[in-house]
């Protein structure tokens, strides 16, 4: 009786396999880790997916997959339905993925901002989104009347730190009295935190708002106020008109197409993707008149220079804030220290929280 | 006008029946919100209830999720039996958890015997101490312990930021917002090779087993009911309801202690923010659609585990919203509500009359 169920156990198990490598359509799947209503980072994943289904691919998404004990089990549904290529689009994603990977050596994984390729079919790939940080801290120097720049920022990790040190930077070079203010609101999506920290950024006397969280609550209240805010993620500008002077864009979608063709044709190999302004993967939305043309120019000119390596981010000489040398004067940093970075440039207030 | 009136009786097997009528009553307008989305009912159905727990993995899977529901609803139905509200297993989960991580991150690189029981102990021990302080707070300050429960899911959660951003965070983690991983000593063992079931499901069992023989063959069971039924005769009675009170808030929050050092030393194995999916609210549901019976806890939880499954399969397979799946949870207990209503109270209509007193 045992020995019975055992194999027709064996049997189904078997004819299931085999039916659906028989109908084996090349599908892609997406984790994304929010609503793809929201407006910011998992609306653009989305974007990116969307980009692959116009190439004439398949692709499947589960949305508001928490990072916790779920996400192993809809990544390896993904992987066990069917699924040739499953990107999943936030950190805490990494330890799962690869767990999973390890159990379909066929299938190919994407991890977006993370660091474990602990398998030959795991890629990691993420965005310099300190490029865009760059042209922030160069056009909120010119703009601000204050000298404050209010900054919110999510958790203390190295891809944050890295964007408020390149904004820093940037300001300092065109106004070296700006100071920089954060307030760390430990989440990447809550529009009520995210609008108490603008509104206590613009009372500590910041006539710039900028994000490093999704939501679109902050250059809201920067409009009310009428103070100045940048866009996170996707464009925000119709969420506020007046305030926005551009958005950092993350654009997934060329990244999305060029690694499910690849996947699809057998020419896929793991990789470690860090694209910039230049390969497109981080864009500026319309910069706002409101500037003036001249720093609009001097912006779109900076642009390109970082786009073609003329101008890097982390150009020396940068210091920390206790005045010890971090880079040396006409020397660059090296992605190894960008990937690592963990204390403040000079010129921003207060202590990474530890 | 219409009048509501109590009904004198209402046959016991009712009881257990209306939780079955909701489960279908649900099924009907799922049926119908797909239609009216634009899918199929039936396979959307189908997706949504079956195609989830066809296999063993999917199976392993509704036990994974299932075992945390179960348990804190069967230490809620302790509370809420005794007309105690306790809104914040949520906050005891995590607390639980806090605390059974954190002995957990003193054992690392441990190994022995002693490490996942004493785990699981603080654990049981630190989500027992957290539904203290509600229910302290109501025996000896008379404070409202809806509103202490449910604000100190707050700050058991902001606690669990500052410690997995600041002091326990993994030294090798680049800042992110994470523990390390716990010891393999630390984990609960797998039950079945290459599944993700593991022996926090025993440690359910044994709950639901416990609170069967409190409830129902111990004079203890007997107060708590007779206290959710009428206070005031249980103070005729001559009961110990400060006692009682302390107790049930124990036993409640141990066991939402246990189900979150469950999930972090089961299917998680560290500590971060995300350590619960909000089963402690979930949980809640669970123990009304289970009629705060442990047996009915046990079939509630699986099918309250069942709707987050199916969310997640149905997404993939038709692109249904994530959400129905709380639409689903929702519906359940809506229904479940609607029905008891109409059993216990009828209604009647008397006629535009002006109503006489």
């Amino acid at each position: 009786m045992y020995k019975n169920f055992v194999k027709s156990l064996i049997t189904v198990l078997f004819l299931f396999g085999f039916a659906i490598n028989a109908n084996a359509e090349f599908k892609v799947g997406f984790v994304y880790v929010g609503p793809t209503g929201d407006h910011g980072w998992t609306y653009q994943h989305d974007e990116g997916r969307k980009a692959v289904e116009a190439a004439g691919i398949k692709t499947t998404y589960v949305e508001s997959v928490p990072e916790g004990a779920d996400a192993e089990r809809v990544i390896r549904q993904l992987a066990q339905s069917g699924h040739d290529l499953i990107f999943t689009t936030s950190f805490g994603y990494m330890d799962p993925t690869n767990k999973v990977a390890k159990d379909f050596p066929n299938v190919k994984f994407e991890h977006a901002t993370g660091y474990k390729r602990e398998h030959s079919n795991v890629s990691t790939y993420s965005a310099r989104f300190y490029e865009g940080r760059t042209l922030l801290g160069h056009m909120a120097g010119k703009m601000t009347k204050t000298n404050v720049i209010g900054y919110i920022a999510s958790f203390p990790i190295p891809e944050v730190i890295r964007g408020i040190n390149a904004m820093t930077l940037a300001a300092q070079k065109v106004n070296p009295n700006i100071k920089t203010k954060i307030v760390w609101v430990f989440t990447w999506y809550d529009p009520g935190k995210e609008s108490e920290a603008a509104q206590a950024l613009i009372d500590q006397g910041a006539d710039i708002i900028m994000q490093h969280t999704d939501s679109t609550a902050p250059v809201q209240v920067a409009e009310k106020a009428g103070v100045w805010s940048f866009g996170q993620a996707s464009d925000m500008q119709r969420f506020a008109p007046k305030s926005i002077l551009t958005s950092i864009i993350d654009d997934w979608a060329p990244y999305y197409v060029e690694r499910s063709i690849a996947a699809r044709d057998g020419t896929w190999k793991q990789q470690d993707t860090w694209h910039g302004l230049n390969e497109g993967m981080v864009a500026m939305a319309p910069y706002n008149s409101a500037m003036g043309s001249g720093l609009v120019n001097e912006v779109k000119q900076l642009q390109k220079d970082l786009a073609s390596g003329k101008v890097h981010s982390f150009t020396g000489p940068i210091y920390d804030q206790k005045g010890n040398l971090l880079v040396a004067e006409g020397n660059v940093a090296d992605d190894g220290m960008l990937a690592g970075m963990s204390v403040y440039v000079k010129g921003v207030e207060g202590d990474i929280p530890k | 006008m219409i009048k509501i009136e109590k009904r004198n009786e209402a046959p016991n097997s009712i009881y257990f029946l209306t939780p079955v009528l909701a489960i279908f009553l649900t099924l009907i307008s799922g049926a119908l919100i797909f239609f009216i989305l634009g899918f199929k009912p039936l396979e959307a159905l189908k997706f949504f209830f079956i195609t989830p727990i066809s296999d063993l993995y999917g199976l392993s899977e509704l036990l994974i999720k299932a075992t945390p529901l179960c348990l804190i609803a069967i230490g809620l139905s302790f509370c809420f039996k005794s007309n105690n509200w306790n809104i914040g297993a949520e906050g005891q989960l995590t607390f639980g958890g806090i605390v059974g991580g954190g002995v957990a991150l003193l054992f690392y690189n441990h190994d022995g015997f002693y490490v996942l029981p004493s785990i699981i102990l603080a654990g049981a021990i630190g989500g027992m101490v957290f539904a203290m302080i509600p229910a302290i707070l109501k025996v000896y300050f008379n404070t409202n312990e809806i509103l202490v429960s449910l604000m100190l899911v707050y700050v058991s959660k902001l606690l669990l930021d500052y410690l997995v951003v600041g002091p326990w965070s993994n030294p090798e983690g680049f800042n992110f917002p994470e523990t390390r991983q716990f010891s393999e000593s630390a984990r609960l063992p797998i039950l079945i090779e290459g599944l993700r079931i593991h022996a926090g499901i025993f440690i359910a069992l044994i709950s639901v087993f416990l609170a069967w023989i409190v409830l129902y063959k111990t004079y203890l069971g007997f107060q708590i009911k007779v206290s959710g039924l009428s206070l005031k005769t249980a103070k005729y009675a001559g009961y110990k309801g400060k006692t009682m009170i302390l107790l049930v808030f124990m036993v409640s929050g141990a066991c939402a202690g246990l189900a979150g050092v469950g999930e972090i030393t089961g299917p998680i194995g560290q500590l971060h923010r995300m350590i619960s999916p909000d089963y402690g609210f979930t949980a809640i549901i669970v123990a009304f659609l289970g009629r705060l019976n442990p047996i009915g806890i046990v079939f509630a939880s699986l099918i309250v585990a069942l709707t987050y499954l199916g969310a997640e399969t149905a997404q993939i397979f038709l692109q249904v919203p994530k959400y129905t799946g709380q639409v689903f949870q929702g519906m359940i207990l809506f229904f479940l509500l609607a029905s008891d209503f109409l059993i216990f109270f009828k209604i009647k209509f008397l006629g535009f009359k002006k109503y006489e007193y």
